[in-house]
């Protein structure tokens, strides 16, 4: 097996075993999808909620999983060691970056797997529905999510960092159009909403899933723009130990 | 290496060092934390950059080739570097399969004497236990070079036995085996050759009886208030209170001056324990080079 394979299948191994990171990654966007499109408590707008739920709940299982559960795992392999270690093996870090990029398309392949047939169940009908640039928006949002977690994870403490990524998690959650509509929001923080990332996946998520953005051409821009710049953040500003 | 130095920002870490590790020996990297151990061990498993100097490891400079040299060195770290939820054998094998280099997990983890804690996880072992299983990631690269950073610390006795053991195995297998410590102790079990760090830089660098040459003392416990003049007169050599009941003579172990120490212990009707004679221990050796560094303007 290659190193690669090798690193990529104990990645994996580690995230099966984090129940805490499951209930992140799957358990909480399926609660979130089921509970409110069986309850209609949100103002979403929309006929059937699950047609203004399922597109935001998938920017979610992205963000949950490339940004949150990626950045939390990563900050505490480097206050363990555990990044110089493997940096010092024959896998080196280019390969390491790669197993973990491996490990989170894994997950989220898993994610929707999972929620797009309970989304169906629950009544969803995107159309029209362009699957490409759902996947094209789900590789830009994912890029983007993981450039932020990375950078918190490369330079705070573990425990900081746990801390960043949930808040920062909360926060992208509650203005990021995921659950409460841009248009539900004050005036003022609407605006920032639709700066970020979370706000522009969802959004163009919704647009291609259904035909329902509320601007979605600023949103792939918006989208593309956290996309390249987080990353090179990321890489400029990561420290190893 | 030759003329290695080390800076972190304005502070310099290692100064103009330069030793040599040959196949085959453990040479000790001894010195008190800060010393500059670490940074010198980092810039050769190709880690950290070397701010000025030449290092080479199996002929590979380690800033530019540290994939290659990752295969062939072996590395354990002063604490941490496993995943704290895995499992003891499921990382061992973890690091075989990266490697490649055919060890056995199994083997391995009986051979550092883990194999009843092989399904615990990193967070559940003892530090002793830790220590033990970065040594046998270590060993799963089946090293022509091991750098070791504090290999015993916080180990028991039986676990120190164990890690002693396995670390001579490795260098009579040819490997060379750097080990770094400010386990003075350890070094004098273990080391071929001993480099001493002192303020980032090398006070002494040899083996262990190259250290010690010219530096014979006898050195005995007896009663607190000896009659120091009087064992003078009756050995003609000075006898120095080191301790409230050690006592050092700065000579070499005569068969006669010996005979006449312990003649007149017995006469005065004082006991003796601890008799040692020869080179002086290794923790005598550092103190002396260290006051010397310290004396210098």
């Amino acid at each position: 097996m290659s190193r690669f394979l090798t690193q990529l299948r104990t990645e994996l191994q580690l995230t099966l075993r984090n129940g805490e990171q499951l209930l992140l990654t799957l358990g909480i966007p399926v609660m979130l999808l089921v509970f409110f499109s069986l309850v209609d408590v949100l103002p979403t707008g929309t006929d059937d909620p699950v047609d203004f739920l399922a597109p935001g709940i998938l920017a979610l299982a992205v963000m949950s999983t490339s940004m949150v559960a990626l950045g939390i795992a990563t900050g505490f392999e480097r206050s363990y060691h555990v990044l110089k270690r493997l940096g010092v093996t024959p896998l080196g870090r280019p390969r390491l970056v790669a197993a973990k990029i491996g490990a989170v398309a894994v997950v989220e392949l898993v994610q929707f797997a999972v929620l797009v047939p309970v989304a169906f169940a629950l009544g969803w009908s995107p159309s029209p529905a362009n699957w490409a640039l759902a996947v094209c928006a789900v590789v830009l949002g994912t890029t983007a999510f993981a450039g932020i977690g990375l950078t918190l994870a490369g330079r705070l403490r573990g425990e900081i960092n746990l801390a960043a990524q949930n808040g920062l998690y909360l926060v992208l959650l509650l203005l990021g159009g995921m659950v409460i509509p841009f248009a539900k929001l004050p005036s003022g923080i609407r605006a920032v909403a639709h700066g970020l990332p979370s706000g522009a996946l969802a959004d163009v998520l919704r647009e291609t899933l259904g035909g329902a953005g509320s601007q979605p051409t600023t949103s792939w821009i918006v989208l593309a723009v956290w996309a390249v710049v987080m990353p090179v953040v990321a890489a400029a500003v990561f420290r190893w130990d | 290496m030759i003329g290695l130095s080390v800076r972190y920002g304005d502070l310099q870490a290692v100064r103009d060092v330069s030793f040599t590790a040959e196949p085959g020996q453990v040479t000790a990297v001894l010195g008190p934390n800060g010393a500059g151990k670490t940074s010198t061990i980092e810039v050769c498993e190709g880690y950290r950059r070397a701010a000025a100097g030449t290092v080479r490891v199996l002929g590979l400079d380690p800033a530019t080739h540290q994939r290659q040299l990752g295969e062939r060195i072996g590395v354990m770290l002063q604490e941490g570097g496993v995943y704290p939820s895995a499992r003891v054998l499921d990382t061992v094998r973890h690091y075989c399969a990266l490697y490649g280099k055919g060890a056995v997990a199994d083997d391995l983890v009986a051979q550092v004497g883990l194999t009843s804690r092989a399904k615990a996880t990193w967070r559940r072992l003892s530090g002793g236990e830790q220590q033990r299983l970065s040594l046998a990631l270590a060993m799963a690269a089946r090293p022509e070079v091991a750098f070791l950073d504090e290999p015993t610390s916080g180990v028991d006795v039986n676990g120190r036995d164990t890690i002693r053991g396995i670390v001579r195995d490795l260098a009579r297998e040819g490997c060379a085996v750097v080990l770094a410590t400010h386990e003075l102790d350890e070094a004098e079990r273990l080391a071929d050759r001993v480099v001493i760090f002192d303020g980032g830089q090398v006070i002494a660098n040899g083996t262990l009886a190259e250290l010690r040459k010219g530096h014979d003392e006898i050195r005995f416990r007896s009663d607190p208030h000896l009659d120091l003049p009087a064992l003078a007169i009756a050995i003609g050599m000075v006898a120095s209170q080191v301790g409230p009941d050690e006592y050092v003579i700065d000579a070499p172990p005569h068969p006669r001056l010996m005979a006449q120490l312990t003649a007149w212990l017995a006469e005065q009707g004082h006991p003796i324990a601890d008799l040692r004679a020869g080179g002086q221990r290794l923790e005598d050796v550092f103190r002396r080079l260290t006051a010397k560094q310290g004396d210098a303007p």
